[in-house]
């Protein structure tokens, strides 16, 4: 991810030429496009109106649906479990957020000039990336074990009494935000660490000759420059920790008495739809995850004007 | 990192969100209406030349070469028909169903559940067994009896068992003998396994040893004891949850003692760790557990001191029973040949075939030796005695529904921080509303 792509990608809008949907070379470039556009409108855009229709019906198992108005949104407002599932879903989130700092922190470090065995490290931050979900939360369900956890045993030699990390109301989502805190990391090391990368060498010897200390050339220099890669990293995080399922429902399990008390969005969609087979008011609630998710990262894109660098 | 983005490539996919994922599934399951209707229940045995090409829907690998075996030797008496085995691992086994189910592609022979039967059932997806059960080729009466019963639906026979499991208690001798407790009777009682287990705890809990331990697994816990109580957990035909009355309360608070006494571990200490998995490290004196259990045991410590005790007995001796059916797809195109397999397999040739394979106890009564050989020094026949009280587990057409609200309300009853009756009596009212709801 070079930073040209990244600030691309996250050019203001607006200020694109106004374009004619049949420009000058006609059917052309449509037939181009066709194919892809065909796939994306099978794949996502159809499933995405569909699941809108289906919100607004009552789903029988196997098909059937009548359709019952607004009667699933009503329900879903005035469902506790969702506001749970909700707040959840932003503790995790803003544990998830506070890896960024650290990504910024860590990619600095490790593009210190002259570092040894910097490939190693950077392969070692991003390993828990490409390993399996559902491995990492079959390691930590274990690490997390409360009479028999490596965690608590290393509390332990400090006097703490760890409590029982994945069987405690409050305490379960901070363990699961606590595993998707560790695994982020890497993913967001990387992208920081190519937009550092791309920070002309020649800005930080200016710097260094107006006599700048290293912190005070990692505010000025350093971070404000690499805001777009920052926007980027948080726009994906966020959009990924609103989607938190495979690791909670790996480590949770799905027997889990706190459970209810601990689900998140997309966990309370798994089991209206999956287990309930309740699909129609399951429809209800990925169409407001969808717009939950659609409203913030419209938010986070009209803020970006007053704090990313262009 | 979380569900769709836990690859770069995959970060496009991201920005459609879960939502997407979810429509994508849901509009699958969209294609037919309700399915290909009604099984008729006609039924013809099938020629011996018939020539068709069916497929059978399984998910347990372990059994494969079991059900090849088989094959084989329907294949000598149908070599016309030709059978496809698709095998799905369990945890998608139902969701897939479902999505066949609702486009009218179900296999022509699969395998059902209890707590999925009459989900399918009540939605006119199975070709009933009555054709095949008037024509004298499949009695009922040769497989055991309550688990019959669990594959009817509005008294209509739907499937025999082809195999089935039910409850006892695992006991780890060595414990035992540490402890310098007496191994437990046959026919012992409820108090003389409380007593028991809390003389181990007492003895052994200095290494971290429990003498029993309940859990949040209705089948192998909480049910038995409400049958052994005298109660039900679904009354009035299904139609009610059975949790209100004070013998299900009494089956219930038989773990709350238990674990209030110290003779079993926590709740939130069996979430971290499972019972089966004290029991199989050596932390556990006593674990309520299915016949299943046997080959879990295999390669453990454990495993050279292990033996079966019958459930204890409350005010009436009672086990749950459960276990898989063959069952025919309503809107087969290749019904007669389904049927032939299903006939077959439920057969006393089969059956035996599969005991033997040792994958599995056989339902066909007298084909269960092999299970019994499959570990010589352990009691396992305690297994099949059981059959005599069993009663089979309650599910109703939507038992999952149900079930989720016992796993997120029976802890605080079991952990003595809120009345049992308080919690029961509030279960049931939730349960017996979504019981309405599926009528």
């Amino acid at each position: 991810m070079s930073r040209t792509v990244t600030s691309d990608l996250l050019a203001p809008a607006g200020t694109r030429p106004r374009r004619r949907l049949m420009g000058r070379d006609g059917l052309w470039p449509w037939a181009f496009v066709a194919p892809l556009a065909a796939g994306i409108g099978v794949f996502f855009v159809w499933p995405i109106l569909q699941t809108a229709y289906y919100s607004f019906t009552s789903w029988g198992v196997f098909g059937g649906s009548t359709f019952t108005g607004v009667e699933n949104y009503v329900r879903l407002v005035a469902d506790p479990q969702l506001w749970t599932a909700l707040g959840n879903t932003l503790l995790y989130t803003g544990v998830v957020l506070l890896g960024v700092p650290l990504a910024v922190w860590l990619a600095s470090l490790l593009n210190t000039p002259g570092l040894r065995f910097a490939s190693f490290y950077r392969v070692l931050f991003f390993l828990p990336y490409v390993a399996m979900p559902t491995a990492i939360a079959m390691v930590w369900r274990i690490i997390f074990n409360g009479d028999f956890g490596v965690l608590n045993y290393v509390l332990g030699l400090v006097g703490i009494e760890g409590p029982y990390w994945i069987s405690t109301p409050g305490v379960a989502v901070l363990a699961v935000a606590i595993v998707g805190l560790w695994s982020s990391l890497g993913f967001a090391m990387i992208i920081l660490a190519a937009g550092l990368k791309n920070i002309p060498s020649e800005l930080y010897e200016a710097a260094e000759l107006d006599g700048a200390s290293p912190w005070r050339q990692f505010r000025s220099v350093t971070v404000p420059l690499l805001t777009p890669s920052i926007f980027f990293v948080l726009i994906i995080t966020i959009i990924s920790s609103f989607q938190l399922f495979d690791l909670q429902f790996a480590i949770l399990g799905s027997t889990n008495p706190v459970l209810p008390k601990s689900l998140s969005l997309v966990y309370f969609f798994y089991q209206q739809g999956f287990v309930a087979n309740d699909k129609g008011y399951a429809a209800a609630i990925a169409m407001f995850i969808f717009v939950l998710i659609g409203v913030i990262t419209l938010v986070q894109f009209r803020l970006q004007r007053r704090w990313v660098q262009a | 990192m979380t569900f769709l983005s836990s690859r770069p490539r995959r970060r496009a996919l991201a920005l459609g969100g879960l939502a997407t994922g979810a429509a994508l599934v849901l509009a699958g399951c969209s294609g037919g209406s309700s399915g290909g209707g009604g099984g008729s229940g006609e039924y013809e045995a099938a020629p011996t030349d018939l020539e068709a090409s069916i497929t059978y829907g399984v998910w347990d690998q372990a059994q494969v070469p079991a059900i090849e075996a088989n094959l084989e030797g329907f294949a000598e008496e149908y070599p016309g028909i030709d059978v496809t085995v698709n095998v799905t691992p369990y945890a998608d086994y139902f969701t897939k169903l479902q999505t066949q189910g609702s486009s009218d592609s179900l296999p022509d022979l699969f395998w059902l559940n209890g707590p999925n039967f009459q989900l399918y059932a009540s939605n006119d997806l199975l070709e009933p067994v009555t054709g095949a059960v008037d024509a004298g080729d499949l009695d009922p009466a040769d497989y055991p009896e309550a688990l019959v019963d669990l594959y009817k639906y509005e008294d209509v026979q739907y499937g025999v068992p082809k195999d089935f499991d039910t409850i006892g208690v695992w006991v780890n001798e060595a414990l035992f003998e540490q402890a310098g407790v007496p191994m437990p009777e046959a026919d012992w009682t409820w108090q003389e396994f409380q007593d028991t287990a809390v003389q181990i705890s007492d003895a052994l809990g200095d290494q971290g040893v429990y003498g029993g331990a309940g859990g949040m697994d209705g089948q192998t816990t909480y049910y038995d004891t409400i049958l052994q109580a005298g109660g039900e957990v679904l009354t009035d035909g299904g139609t009610a949850s059975g949790y209100d009355s004070p013998e299900a309360q009494e089956g219930l608070q038989f773990w709350t003692d238990l674990i209030e006494s110290g003779g079993s571990p926590t709740i939130q200490q069996l979430t971290d760790t499972t019972a089966d998995q004290w029991f199989t490290s050596g932390k556990l004196a006593m674990y309520w557990g299915g016949s299943w259990f046997r080959a879990a045991i295999q390669g453990t410590p454990v495993e050279s001191t292990v033996d079966v005790a019958p459930l204890p007995v409350g005010e009436e001796q009672a086990t749950v029973i459960h276990g898989v059916s063959n069952v025919v797809a309503a809107g087969s195109d290749e019904k007669q040949a389904a049927q032939a397999l299903q006939v077959y397999l439920a057969g006393q040739e089969a059956q035996q075939q599969q005991g033997d394979m040792g994958a599995i106890i056989p339902a066909y009564d007298g084909t269960q030796q092999g299970f019994l050989d499959s570990a010589p020094d352990v009691d396992l026949q305690v297994f099949l005695d059981a059959v005599d009280y069993a009663q089979p587990l309650p599910v109703s057409k939507n038992s999952a529904a149900w079930n989720a609200i016992e796993i997120s309300d029976l802890p605080a009853a079991f952990s003595g921080d809120e009345p049992v009756a308080d919690v029961a009596g509030s279960l049931a009212e939730q349960m017996t509303a979504l019981l309405q709801q599926e009528q």
